[in-house]
C-alpha cells in the first residue's frame, strides 16, 4: 500500500547540503503495525513527514495506494492528508480554543462533511476512545492522556488509510502512555494501518514490525511476532466500522 | 459554525491583547473619521456655497451699460450707453434662447419711516419676473410685486427681512403703511430669510422693492441700473451673451466686438467655478482622508503579520489535518475584514456624532452644515472594504504559503 523507493531528502542549510534520508526503500502493507525506531537525527521525523504528505522527497518515488504522491501540489497533498492520513503528534497539537468535539470535527469540516453527520461521528469517535463524557471540554481542561485520545479520535475522523503517530507517548506518564499504546493495538486489530515513529524500544515492541533507522538509512527490518497478517480483514470489517 | 468559532477565538485574542487591538482599531477608526468628516464638511461647504450663491439667483446674468471703447460708424470712443426698459424687452423678444430678461432701477438713500422708526435703504424698481430671477420669495402671508401692481402703478413695497426687523421688530408688517421719502406705501410682503453671499447693490435682506414704473416716475429715473436675464436651460450662457452684444449693439449703435461697452456678471461662470473648486477641494480632502485610512490599514496588516506568526503552529495543525491554502487564506482575510469593519463602524458612529454636534454649533453661517451624504457613506465603505481586503490579503497569503512541517515545529 505504501511504496517508498529510493527516497532521498536533502535539506539546504545555507551553502551546505544536509542529507536526512539517503536512499530509503520501504514497503508497508495494509493493516500492518509498524514502529520506526531510531535516535534523534536518524531521519525518522523526515520519513514520517514524507509518508504523511507533509513534505515531498528530494529524490525517489512515493506511491500511496498505487498513486504517485511525490509530485503533487500543495492542495492535492492537503486533500490526501485529509482523506488518507491521520496524524497523532507528541505534543497533541489540538486547537486550544476548541472543545474536544470541535477538534475532532475539524478534519471533517475540511472534508466537507455535513454538520449533523460530522457531529454524530465526532461523538462516536470520542466515545470510542473513552471520552464520551468529555466532548465539551477544552484541551486545557483535559489530562495529557485524554488530550492524546482526543488527537487519536481526530486522526480517525475521515477514516484514514494510515495512522501516523510521532512519539505519541513522549509527553505522557507511563500509565497514560500504556493506555495510548493499548488504543493503538486496538486500532490495528480493527484493521487500521498504524505507523508509530519513536526512539523508545519499549513502545516499538508493541508493533509487529520494527524498522530501525540510523543516519538516514534502514539498518534493520524485523517482524517481532509472527502474528498472522490480516490482509483482507479491513474489507471484511468495513460494515461494522467505528 | 466553524467560522463563528474562528471569530470567537479571534475575539478572545483581541481581548487578551487589549492594547494591541486598541491601537489597531484606532488606526482604522481615525482613518474612517478622517474620510467621513473631511468629505462631510466638503459636501456641506459645497452645498452651502451653492445655496448662498443662489441666494442672488440661479443661472442669471446681470448686465450694466458702460462707455464705448471702440470707434463705430463714425462715432468716437467714450460714448456712454444708457439702458431703458425697452432694452430688456428687446432682448427678451429677439433672442430665442432667452428664458427671460427683466429691467431693474436702483435708487440709493431712500428714507423709510414707520412710526418713529426710520431706516435709510436702497430700493429697486422691478417687474414680477424679478422674484424668480433673483430668488426674492415672500414669507408666509405676503407676496412679491405682481402684474396687477405694475398695471395700476400701485404704491406697494416688498421689504427685505432685515429692514422689516428694524422698522417693525416682532410686529406684523404686511398690510401696514410706511412712508418712503414721505410718500405712503403699502407693504405687500417681506423677504423670506435667505443665505446670500454676493450682491451688486446691497443684500436683498436690507433692501426694499417697488414697482419699476413707480420708482421711475417718483425719482425721475429715465435709465435702468441694470438688466437681469437668464438663458433657457441647456443653453450655454456664452452663446447667448454674444447675441446680447449683437442685439444691443444694433439698437445702441456700438461695435458688438466692443466687450467693455457692457459689463456682464455671468453667475453661471461662478457655478462652474464652484463646481470645479468643490470637486478639487473634495478630492483633496478625500485623498487626505483615504491616505489616513491607508496608514490605518498598514497598521492592521502589520498586526495581522504578528497574528499569523503567533498562530503559526495552529496553521500547521490545520494544514496537517487537511486545510487547503484557501481555507487559511479565507480565515485571515475574514479576521482582517472583521477588525476593519468594526473600526469602520465605530469610526462612522463617531463621525456621525461629530456631524450632529457640528450642526448645533454656530458655524453654518460660514462653512455650511457638514453632511454625510449617501455618496460620502458609499465611498467610505468602498475604501474601507478595499483597505481591509488588501490589509488582510498579504498576511493571509503569507499564512497560506507557510510550510506545514516548519509550522508544526514552530
Amino acid at each position: 500500500m505504501i511504496h517508498l523507493t529510493d527516497i532521498k531528502k536533502i535539506y539546504k542549510m545555507g551553502e551546505v547540503n544536509v542529507p536526512a534520508l539517503k536512499g530509503l526503500t520501504l514497503t508497508v502493507k495494509e493493516c500492518e503495525y509498524i514502529a520506526i525506531l531510531g535516535p534523534s537525527g536518524s531521519g525518522k521525523s523526515t520519513l514520517m513527514h514524507i509518508m504523511g504528505c507533509l513534505d515531498t522527497p528530494t529524490e525517489g518515488h512515493y506511491q500511496l495506494e498505487g498513486r504517485d504522491v511525490g509530485s503533487l501540489n500543495r492542495n492535492r497533498l492537503a486533500e490526501i492528508r485529509n482523506e488518507k492520513i491521520g496524524f497523532v503528534f507528541q505534543s497533541f497539537n489540538l486547537l486550544p480554543y476548541a472543545t474536544a468535539l470541535e477538534n475532532v470535527e475539524l478534519p471533517m469540516i475540511y472534508g466537507k462533511m455535513r454538520a449533523k453527520e460530522r457531529r454524530r461521528r465526532a461523538e462516536e469517535l470520542l466515545a470510542l476512545v473513552g471520552l464520551g463524557d468529555r466532548t465539551r471540554h477544552r484541551p486545557t481542561e483535559l489530562s495529557g492522556g485524554e488530550r492524546q485520545r482526543v488527537a487519536i479520535a481526530r486522526a480517525l475522523a475521515n477514516d484514514p488509510t494510515i495512522i501516523l503517530a510521532d512519539e505519541p507517548t513522549g509527553n505522557l506518564d507511563s500509565r497514560s502512555g500504556a493506555e495510548i499504546i493499548r488504543l493503538f493495538n486496538r486500532l490495528q486489530e480493527q484493521a487500521h494501518t498504524v505507523i508509530i515513529v519513536t526512539h523508545d524500544v519499549g513502545i516499538a515492541e508493541h508493533a509487529q514490525r520494527i524498522v530501525r533507522l540510523l543516519d538516514g538509512v534502514i539498518v534493520e527490518d524485523t517482524n517481532v511476532n509472527n502474528l498472522p497478517q490480516v490482509q483482507n480483514l479491513r474489507e471484511v470489517q468495513k460494515e461494522e466500522k467505528i | 459554525m466553524y467560522s463563528l468559532k474562528l471569530l470567537s477565538q479571534f475575539l478572545r485574542d483581541m481581548r487578551t491583547q487589549k492594547l494591541r487591538t486598541l491601537l489597531t482599531l484606532f488606526g482604522i477608526i481615525w482613518g474612517t473619521v478622517a474620510v467621513v468628516l473631511l468629505l462631510a464638511f466638503g459636501v456641506g461647504l459645497h452645498r452651502f456655497s451653492l445655496k448662498a450663491m443662489h441666494g442672488m439667483g440661479e443661472r442669471i446674468v446681470i448686465l450694466w451699460p458702460q462707455r464705448t471703447t471702440k470707434p463705430y460708424q463714425g462715432m468716437g470712443i467714450g460714448r456712454p450707453i444708457r439702458f431703458t426698459e425697452e432694452d430688456a424687452w428687446v432682448l427678451d423678444r429677439e433672442i430665442p434662447e432667452m428664458e427671460i430678461a427683466s429691467p431693474e432701477y436702483i435708487r440709493w438713500g431712500v428714507k423709510l419711516k414707520y412710526g418713529k422708526h426710520i431706516s435709510n435703504i436702497s430700493i429697486s424698481g422691478v417687474y414680477p419676473a424679478y422674484e424668480d430671477l433673483r430668488n426674492t420669495f415672500p414669507q408666509k402671508g405676503g407676496r412679491f410685486i405682481n402684474s396687477s401692481d405694475i398695471e395700476r402703478r400701485r404704491r406697494v413695497i416688498f421689504l427685505g427681512d432685515e429692514v422689516k426687523e428694524k422698522l417693525f421688530k416682532k410686529e406684523e408688517a404686511v398690510g401696514k403703511r410706511i412712508t418712503l421719502n414721505g410718500v405712503p406705501f403699502l407693504i405687500v410682503g417681506v423677504l423670506e430669510k435667505k443665505t446670500q453671499n454676493s450682491s451688486y447693490s446691497t443684500h436683498d435682506a436690507s433692501k426694499g422693492f417697488i414697482v419699476a414704473t413707480t420708482l421711475a416716475t417718483m425719482f425721475g429715473h429715465r435709465n435702468l441700473s441694470n438688466i437681469l436675464y437668464r438663458p433657457k436651460k441647456t443653453i450655454a450662457s456664452e452663446k447667448i451673451n454674444k447675441k446680447v452684444y449683437q442685439v444691443l449693439g444694433k439698437k445702441h449703435r456700438f461695435d458688438p466686438e466692443d466687450k467693455d461697452v457692457l459689463s456682464m456678471w455671468d453667475t453661471t461662470e461662478m457655478d462652474k467655478f464652484l463646481f470645479y473648486f468643490s470637486l478639487g477641494l473634495n478630492l483633496l480632502l478625500g485623498v487626505g482622508g483615504v491616505f489616513t485610512l491607508i496608514v490605518g490599514g498598514i497598521g492592521v496588516a502589520n498586526i495581522m503579520y504578528v497574528v499569523v506568526r503567533e498562530r503559526t503552529r495552529e496553521i500547521g495543525i490545520k494544514m496537517a489535518i487537511g486545510a487547503k491554502s484557501r481555507h487559511i487564506l479565507f480565515q485571515f482575510i475574514l479576521e482582517t475584514l472583521f477588525i476593519v469593519t468594526m473600526g469602520g463602524a465605530i469610526g462612522f458612529g463617531f463621525s456621525w456624532g461629530i456631524v450632529k454636534i457640528a450642526s448645533f454649533l454656530p458655524i453654518q453661517k460660514y462653512i455650511g452644515t457638514p453632511t454625510i451624504s449617501p455618496l460620502v457613506a458609499g465611498a467610505t465603505v468602498l475604501v474601507l472594504g478595499l483597505v481591509g481586503l488588501l490589509a488582510g490579503y498579504f498576511p493571509a497569503r503569507k499564512a497560506a504559503n507557510l510550510d506545514p512541517v516548519q509550522s508544526l515545529g514552530y
